[in-house]
């Protein structure tokens, strides 16, 4: 039931195909470990064919394929009687041309070695070290990495097509489905061995079984509980408090609004103490911008309305808004200081600096938060509390 | 010769222990069929190999680690700055490490060489029907080696901590944030506190080298082996049918050529490392969370959602205060998913809609699927177009376009793009269809004329050769949907029944569209048979010239005109 | 829009010019000269004593830089009417350009041409410069200053032919759609380093080959699907082409 070798294994629907319908050579002929392509059919109809699905591809002898492919016609492999077959060739189609091949084949994979030894020369001798030490290096390096590579393709396809002579064989698939015989085995195997499991027959071992398993299956999760804090609020938080000083990005110096008095200005700030804080500059990121008189539409009282700028939060038309983008979080960095827009170059979110930076273009939802400013004693900008709203992206519980 | 014994010695000790003849003579023999479109899956399996081999190399030098310190290494322009230690370690790779440049360089074009060529083999395996039947498996593997290989590119190139991978960190945790319900967990889970942390990177790394490769490794090892034991497909044409394979046996004939190839894709990333500059990161800077460029962008293969998420409208949702972000997660979420859906499903679909269950081992000509092929350009449409908006900045600049029309145009184009395509395919894919029939039925002309003695002029025609013809006239019969005829009431089959049943049976109307070849001879599997001669009076060089005078003759001549 | 120039321009206050380093005086003879230039080429849309007029801004309060800036680009004067003005071959030659820009700060004021000592870039720090530039600058003219694209059919341009001069002239006075950056917000020697950054770093060689114009990704995957792919489909069509059959 289970021979390799029987002729009804896996083959039962093509075998009719092949050879229409009868079924004609015994399971005798099928038990030669060798009986590969069984000689030819002849003419393609059907004959006494037994393919052996662990063997070779078949040969079918009928109208070659065209462009000088080779099939062997050879008497039937009875497996072990007489010797095996040759199926391939042993020379190449046009002997001319291949001598001639066979020389250009050998320059390239010459050539190649050279290039490898190039390579390994140009790594003891080129040096890095420096910007153009780098570039000459890689130059050299993949230079001759390449030539090696290149040439050794060429070389190995051109003796493929010149040096190898052109074969085209034809193998049998097997249907994929197995033999319905093999099928039942199977599923009586299967069912046995369920039985004799008692896996079936005892639901209490059974499901207690699986309900050992459970929590060990589900542990995995927990065990990832750790991997951070839960965020809490601090989502909805900054590190501005009032009384920070707004210090310029990259010089950390304090400024004045006497300093930021030209219209059109924009420059990078952050809070006091905080610069070199990922983290904390992550989203507390803030740009300040200088406005001309009447530029802004300013709302009055100390609460951020809608589309404008709260005033009492701004020092001599110097408007602070957080730099980080709501839409995903990137710096919105770019400003034309013409059309008073802040576009941030991730996605193309554009704010309106003049109208409390109100979403005029692209998929961010949410203006950007103002911060508000002040003055401290000495006259330098400082942050008079932190943004009424969460800074950033836009999640879940925010409202 | 000593080399043979040799060898004779060592298979026969392996032999002893794993029984193997017999096992490896057949796989020796295996036959491979020859199609040029056929090395594409093989493109991505040797830059898998290369970004194996390279990123061993560059694990040996890279620090995984974002702790700061400042820099001191060859890189002179950046001395004294402040940066991550992974990031220091990716300078000390490029300019203190000989070959450091080189192999930095090829493994990120393998990377992007290993993604380009999974979409080539994906497009060839969709437009072929390579997915079909007994394929399906090997379809679903290759989609989930899709998604692996987006993931495991993105996360390689942020492990420099550069400024712009940075940035795209940034858009990760800002779209994870954005996910109802759970988005802000997920984004402190995986960042290990607020953005940007100091975890993200050595994670992102283990991800990188271990996890994702591992799962790569599996899923690509059952990807061949399920190739071997289906054996491959083949193209239509004579001597090819759906029960054989012809092609050249694998030793030595497919070796030669799967080697001759690897070198080939060895040396394409070898020339792009030496001679185009690729991630240049010491031009970008360290990541700082305050800093941002103009023409920011991923890597090619994230760029239809980065185009996504700029061309989405601003819609948000806040009931009860809650945030429904749309704009943020259904570009991230919807189209991509979308698509890999849609394919995923698609196998099954087309089942369903035709009703061939049968095992197909013959690819389709993607003329001869027209709904297929339609539908696959109008997906691709769709993505492209996204892809194109992924670099909307850059294009406004180069060319002189203004930004929003960019983005007007795609939001525009991804509903109607998609729509134009499918028809304009169809059409041609159904003209193409025709035009084979054509030839099928007339011959190919020749050129020579012949005045008739009526006086008419006719150009001869010969009959196609055979290996042509056996593509011309390999289409895949579908089989009818359960007809009335196989049944012996007024009550139709099961799967046509109901509302469901009317759809499957407009579905199947669609998908089965195609010119027919005339006489009715489409023998479904291109084996070869030639259209037998009907009687029609070609003038056909070499056929009873006689026949090609008088009504008879000018009858089909007027088919030629 | 240009009004809105003119409104701008008109108050930039002379704050930049307290802490400028020293200007040669300009003689009588040159804001001579530049006064008949001005009225020659200039007066026909900036006013006959550039006070403005609806076509073009006034320019009192300037400074001598934004002139030496303008008119040294070659964006004035301007020849076409588009979303801005574009770098070109200058009309005057440079005295002329002194003369103009010494004729307008006579008339008006405003931030003065900064020195030699203040825009060498040798006297600059890259790693600072980079900072700042990434943090204030590149948004619009990209990492390493290869440009941007802005809205409505604006652009930053390229800084690839900027001069020293140029770039601290135009954070100065912030041209047309770009913003201001006083001397007291980036004093001179922030500023020297943001110029040391660029001209620096523009001049770099590109260690990995060619740099496809330091554009990034984009054009990196173009290289991948025009270049790399397709090298691979030929030589797979290639290695499977059968003999002596052409194109099948």
């Amino acid at each position: 039931m289970s021979n390799p070798n029987s002729p009804d294994s896996g083959d039962t629907a093509w075998q009719e195909y092949l050879t229409g319908g009868e079924q004609t050579a015994s399971a005798g002929g099928a038990s030669t470990g060798g009986a590969s392509a069984a000689g030819a059919s002849a003419g393609g109809s059907g004959a006494a064919d037994q393919p052996e699905e662990t063997a070779g591809p078949r040969r079918v002898i009928g109208t070659p394929p065209p462009a000088a492919a080779r099939t062997l016609l050879a008497p039937a492999d009875d497996g072990g009687a007489q010797p095996l077959v040759r199926e391939l060739p042993s020379d190449p189609d046009d002997p001319a041309r291949a001598k001639k091949a066979e020389l250009v084949v050998a320059a390239c994979f010459i050539l190649a070695m050279l290039a490898g030894f190039g390579f390994l020369v140009a790594y003891g001798i080129v040096g890095v070290g420096s910007i153009t030490g780098a570039q000459h290096s890689n130059l050299l390096l993949g230079g001759t990495l390449s030539i090696t590579l290149l040439l050794l393709g060429i070389g190995a396809t051109i003796w493929v097509r010149q040096l190898m002579p052109t074969v085209e064989l034809t193998e049998q698939r097997h249907v994929m489905a197995s033999d319905p015989k093999d099928k039942a085995a199977f599923k009586e195997t299967w069912d046995e061995g369920a039985e004799t499991s008692q896996f079936v027959k005892r639901p209490i071992v059974r499901r207690s079984l699986i309900a050992a398993t459970l929590p060990l299956g589900i542990a995995p999760i927990f065990l990832l509980r750790d991997l951070g804090p839960l965020p809490g609020k601090s989502l909805d938080t900054t590190v501005w408090r009032k009384g920070l000083r707004l210090l310029v990005y990259g010089t950390n110096r304090p400024i004045t609004p006497a300093e930021f008095s030209s219209p059109g200005s924009i420059i990078s700030v952050g809070p006091q103490g905080f610069l070199n804080d990922d983290d904390a500059m992550a989203k507390a990121a803030v740009i300040i911008i200088k406005f001309r008189p009447g530029e802004v539409d300013y709302a009055p009282g100390w609460r951020p309305v809608a589309n404008k700028v709260v005033e009492n939060w701004t020092v001599d038309n110097i408007v602070a808004y957080s730099k980080i983008c709501t839409h995903v979080g990137c710096p919105a960095a770019l400003y034309e200081q013409t059309t008073h827009h802040i576009l941030c170059p991730c996605h193309q979110s554009t704010f309106d600096a003049t109208q409390g930076a109100r979403v005029i273009f692209g998929p961010a939802t949410r203006p950007l938060p103002q911060l508000p400013i002040g003055v401290d004693k000495q006259g330098f900008l400082i942050a008079t509390g932190d943004f009424a709203v969460p800074v950033g992206p836009s999640f879940w519980e925010r409202s | 010769m000593s080399v043979e014994r040799a060898l004779e010695g060592t298979g026969t000790w392996l032999d002893d222990r794993l029984h193997g003849a017999r096992g490896v003579r057949v796989l020796l023999r295996k036959v491979f069929p020859d199609h040029w479109s056929f090395l594409l899956g093989e493109i991505i399996l040797y830059s898998f190999i290369i970004l194996l081999l390279t990123g061993t190399f560059l694990t040996f030098w890279f620090q995984p680690s974002m702790t700061d310190v400042i820099y001191h290494g060859s890189y002179l322009p950046l001395h004294g700055v402040r940066m991550s230690e992974a990031y220091a370690s990716t300078l000390n790779i490029t300019f203190d490490v000989r070959g450091g440049l080189l192999i930095r360089q090829i493994h990120h074009w393998s990377a992007d060489l290993f993604m380009a060529g999974i979409m080539a083999h994906m497009i060839r395996v969709f437009f072929t029907g390579a997915y079909r039947k007994p394929r399906e498996i090997n379809w679903l593997i290759g989609i989930i080696l899709f998604t692996l290989g987006l993931l495991e590119g993105l996360f390689g190139y942020s492990l420099p901590d550069d400024l712009l991978s940075g940035a795209g960190l940034r858009i990760l945790e800002g779209v994870v944030q954005s996910i109802p319900l759970v988005g802000t967990y997920l984004a402190f889970f995986l960042f290990g506190g607020p953005f940007p942390g100091h975890l993200i990177i050595p994670r992102l790394y283990i991800l990188h080298v271990l996890l994702i490769p591992g799962l790569i490794l599996a899923l690509v090892t059952a990807h061949l082996f399920l190739m071997f034991h289906q054996k491959h497909t083949q193209m239509p044409g004579k001597g090819r049918t759906n029960k054989n394979v012809v092609g050249a046996p694998l030793y030595p004939y497919f070796m030669a050529k799967t080697g001759a190839f690897f070198f080939f894709v060895f040396a394409a990333v070898a020339l792009a490392a030496t001679f185009v500059q690729i991630n240049p990161i010491w031009l970008y800077g360290p990541f700082n969370p305050v800093a941002m460029s103009a023409g920011s962008q991923p890597d090619f293969y994230m760029g239809m959602l980065e185009g996504a998420l700029r061309v989405m409208p601003a819609w948000q949702w806040v009931p009860f205060g809650h945030t429904f972000a749309f704009n943020v997660f259904i570009p991230a979420l919807v189209p991509l998913g979308l698509l890999f859906t849609g394919a995923a499903l698609w196998p099954f679909l087309e089942q369903w809609v035709t009703g061939d269950r049968r095992e197909h081992h013959v690819n389709d000509r993607p003329r001869n699927a027209p709904t297929r092929t339609a539908l696959g350009i109008g997906m691709i449409t769709f993505y492209g177009i996204l892809w194109a908006e992924g670099a909307n900045d850059v294009l406004a600049a180069n060319f002189d376009v203004p930004l929003y029309w960019i983005t007007w145009a795609a939001r525009v184009g991804i509903f109607v793009g998609p729509v134009i395509a499918y028809i304009i395919t169809k059409r041609i894919c159904l003209g193409l269809q025709r035009k084979d029939n054509h030839l099928i039925e007339h011959g190919v002309e020749t050129g020579i004329i012949r005045q008739l003695p009526g006086g008419e002029f006719i150009e001869e025609t010969r009959p196609v050769d055979e290996d042509s013809l056996a593509v011309l006239t390999s289409r895949t019969d579908y089989p009818a949907l359960g007809t009335a005829d196989t049944v012996e009431s007024d009550v139709p089959p099961a799967g046509m029944r109901g509302g469901i049943g009317r759809v499957r049976e407009r579905l199947y109307k669609v998908v089965t569209e195609s010119a027919p070849i005339a006489n009715g001879h489409g023998n479904g599997h291109g084996n070869g048979h030639a259209i037998e001669s009907n009687g029609h009076d070609h003038a056909a060089i070499g056929t009873g010239a006689g026949s090609g005078s008088g009504p008879g003759g000018s009858e089909s001549e007027d088919g030629h005109s | 829009m240009l009004v809105l120039f003119g409104v701008g321009y008109g108050l930039v206050t002379s704050s930049g010019s307290a802490t400028a380093a020293q200007q040669v005086a300009p003689n009588a003879a040159q804001i001579a000269e530049g006064r008949t230039l001005f009225e020659a080429s200039c007066a026909s849309c900036h006013g006959n004593f550039a006070e403005g007029t609806n076509v073009a801004p006034t320019l009192i309060g300037v400074g001598a830089a934004a002139v030496n800036f303008q008119v040294g680009t070659g964006r004035m004067p301007l020849t076409a009417n588009a979303a801005e003005g574009i770098r070109k071959p200058p009309e005057f030659n440079p005295s002329q350009i002194k003369a103009l820009a010494a004729y307008i700060q006579d008339l008006g004021g405003g931030p003065p041409v900064p020195s030699a000592a203040q825009v060498n870039p040798a006297a600059g720090t890259y790693g600072l410069g980079q900072q700042l530039f990434v943090a204030d600058c590149a948004a619009c003219h990209n990492f390493v200053g290869a440009g941007g694209a802005l809205t409505y059919g604006k652009f930053a341009l390229p800084l690839s032919a900027s001069t020293p001069t140029q770039i601290y002239e135009a954070m100065l006075t912030g041209p047309e759609a770009m913003p201001v950056f006083n001397d007291l917000t980036i004093t001179p020697p922030e500023k020297r380093d943001i110029i040391a950054y660029v001209t620096q770093v523009r001049a770099q060689p590109n260690p990995g080959g060619f740099s496809l114009g330091r554009v990034g990704p984009v054009t990196e995957g173009l290289v991948a699907f025009l270049g790399l792919l397709l090298f691979l489909v030929l030589a797979a069509l290639w290695i499977t082409a059968k003999h002596g059959k052409a194109h099948e």
